[in-house]
């Protein structure tokens, strides 16, 4: 067998620090350049902080894909993704630091240093009627709500990792922590089923203080798992070019290109579903946040829907393209970018609004550097731990995974 | 008179996927050409051993699927916008492209139907599996536990064959007569 200890390649470890350098310096920078607006009282770094949001959840959402994606390969007791089981743990066990991020723009809002949420400003929510409404489910609920999200995730991603590699040092043929892992898994998607809904709405639709929709969950879902699954694909790629997991087959990367395929498509479905009911009825209170978008985003909303519609459409329908590697990574990082995209446009609309001056820097350089930061922590992960399992009962199953 | 050519009908018959696979792969380098293989169940990675060429179904499904975008289309644009213009909810059809969101959910699910019901008839007539279609299955055993090579030989090959089945791990070797053959020009 080959070589099941990853070391961190110091040439990686120095891209990600200067990915990190990048941000830092372009965060800085986003606080000094983007000056307050002086007939708008509410924008502060308005746009510098919306940037952060953006990479904060977007990475964090990652990591929790990832933690969802693994709970449902046990749930589902497959096989075939058993050989990547390893890079799924290591991309799912950024959530803590994609959380602490966003706990962090929680504490920051709720003390007043930037305005990005609407409900942490008491006089705003006691202006008028509606909002008045809403205050029962922000405040302390709200914060309830979030911390249990985030232990919740937390507890069962680690328990399902500490499993995993606890299960590696077991008895030979000793599978009792799998099917632990079985039960839990299945509990995961119990909770998550309801969080990833839940937790969308409360972070990122309360954005929008005014809109709701309640499709708004699942939208969010598709698109973190297919940013996850393409960081799988590109995290097993680049390491079977560095000469580790070559026992992972074509067939399991195949495998994962069909899932970015398909759930390019659910989150079409998704996007397109939500946007089709709302032009339908029309109703100014609903058709408010897609006026919004349509005004001042336009030509961000066709490329979101293009790149992350079309373009997988066109590139990843045939088979050959799925098992072209150099191919599928190029695909991949497109629509990674444009799901980052599509968290921009879920943000920047409700935040900083018609003061919105096209993409710029601000979030080439953010994005770098949560980038930097994300491939730093993935790595590390990866290098703790042996990148193939022991003692799986479907292991032999997926060495030998062909479609 | 076209000249004929007659062939024995060989039956290997296996125990177990392992071995039947062994065999196909030595078949394969001896240039014997395999007409056909039944196994219980489908084993990964057979077709490039057997030689069986890649399914064209995709392509067909490709072409429903753009049969149904454009019946669906056709369909919508007569009876909402040509036919009888409507207007629902204050949006009025003159032209096809005004409402276009509204048609989204039909060309996709006439996509879909197409593309689905095509493919699945496609096969089913491809395969000959037509109502009143009688069983081909040569040996009924490989519905259950044995796996089988059907192979068409002339009398030279099927001695080669013979030999090369049974060192596989053949439990039956079984010759079913012959079938006669045109020979092509």
């Amino acid at each position: 067998m080959s070589n099941l200890n990853f070391t961190f390649p110091q040439k990686v470890k120095t891209f990600t620090y200067a990915l990190m350098a990048i941000g830092v310096v372009s965060i800085i920078a986003a606080f000094i350049f983007d000056k307050p607006v002086f007939e708008d009282e509410h924008y502060h770094h308005t746009r510098a902080w919306a940037n952060i949001l953006v990479g904060s959840f977007f990475f964090m959402a990652i990591g929790l894909a990832a933690a969802f994606f693994l709970g449902l390969q046990y749930a589902a007791e497959s096989g075939w993704s058993t050989t990547v089981k390893r890079v799924i743990e290591a991309v799912a066990w950024y959530l803590p630091w994609g959380l602490s991020f966003m706990m962090l723009m929680f504490l920051l809002g709720q003390f007043g240093v930037h305005h990005l949420y609407a409900f942490f400003d008491k006089d705003l929510m006691n202006s008028e009627p509606s909002l008045k409404a809403k205050m029962g489910y922000f405040g302390w609920f709200w914060w309830l709500r979030t911390i249990l999200y985030m232990v919740g995730w937390v507890y069962f991603t680690n328990k399902l990792r500490k499993n995993s590699v606890d299960a590696d040092s077991a008895e030979p043929n000793d599978h009792s922590l799998h099917w632990k892992n079985v039960k839990l898994g299945a509990w995961f998607m119990v909770l998550f089923a309801v969080t990833s809904s839940t937790s969308s709405w409360d972070w990122l639709m309360s954005i929008d203080i005014h809109w709701f929709s309640t499709l708004f969950g699942w939208y969010v879902f598709s698109g973190m798992w297919i940013s996850a699954i393409i960081s799988m694909i590109l995290i097993t790629v680049y390491l079977r070019k560095l000469g580790y997991l070559e026992f992972v087959t074509e067939s399991t990367i195949h495998d994962l290109g069909k899932w970015m395929f398909a759930i390019s498509f659910l989150w079409t479905y998704l996007y397109f579903s939500q946007f089709m009911l709302y032009w339908y009825a029309d109703i100014p209170e609903e058709i408010v946040y897609f006026q919004q978008r349509w005004e001042n985003y336009k030509a961000l909303m066709w490329t979101v829907f293009f790149i992350n519609f079309a373009f997988p459409m066109i590139m990843l329908m045939s088979r050959d393209s799925k098992r072209n590697f150099w191919f599928l990574t190029f695909v991949g990082f497109v629509i990674f970018v444009g799901h980052y995209l599509d968290i921009v446009m879920m943000v920047m609309p409700g935040t900083v609004g018609k003061h919105w001056t096209g993409l710029g820097w601000m979030e080439i350089g953010t994005f770098l550097g949560f980038l930097g930061l994300f491939i730093h922590v993935v790595f590390t992960n990866l290098s703790k731990r042996a990148l193939l399992v022991k003692n799986h009962p479907f292991l032999g199953e997926s060495l030998h995974h062909s479609i | 008179m076209a000249a004929t050519i007659t062939k024995k009908i060989i039956h290997g018959i296996y125990d177990d996927e392992v071995p039947l696979l062994e065999a196909c792969k030595k078949l394969k380098t001896a240039g014997i050409k395999i007409k056909d293989v039944f196994t219980p169940f489908p084993i990964h990675g057979i077709d490039p051993i057997v030689g069986v060429p890649r399914t064209r179904l995709a392509i067909c499904a490709f072409i429903y699927g753009l049969t149904g975008l454009g019946l669906a289309t056709l369909m919508m644009w007569y009876m909402m916008v040509s036919d009888w213009p409507t207007d629902v909810g204050g949006k009025p059809n003159w032209a096809y492209y005004f409402n276009i969101p509204a048609f989204i959910p039909i060309t996709f699910e006439s996509t879909v139907f197409c593309a689905g019901h095509g493919m699945a008839l496609t096969y089913l007539l491809r395969c000959m599996l037509i109502p009143g279609a009688s069983a081909k299955n040569p040996d009924p055993r490989t519905t259950n536990d044995k796996f089988m090579i059907y192979l068409e030989l002339n009398d030279e090959q099927a001695h080669k064959a013979d030999a090369i089945l049974r060192s596989a791990g053949a439990s039956e070797v079984n010759y079913k007569g012959t079938v006669t053959e045109k020979l092509a020009y």
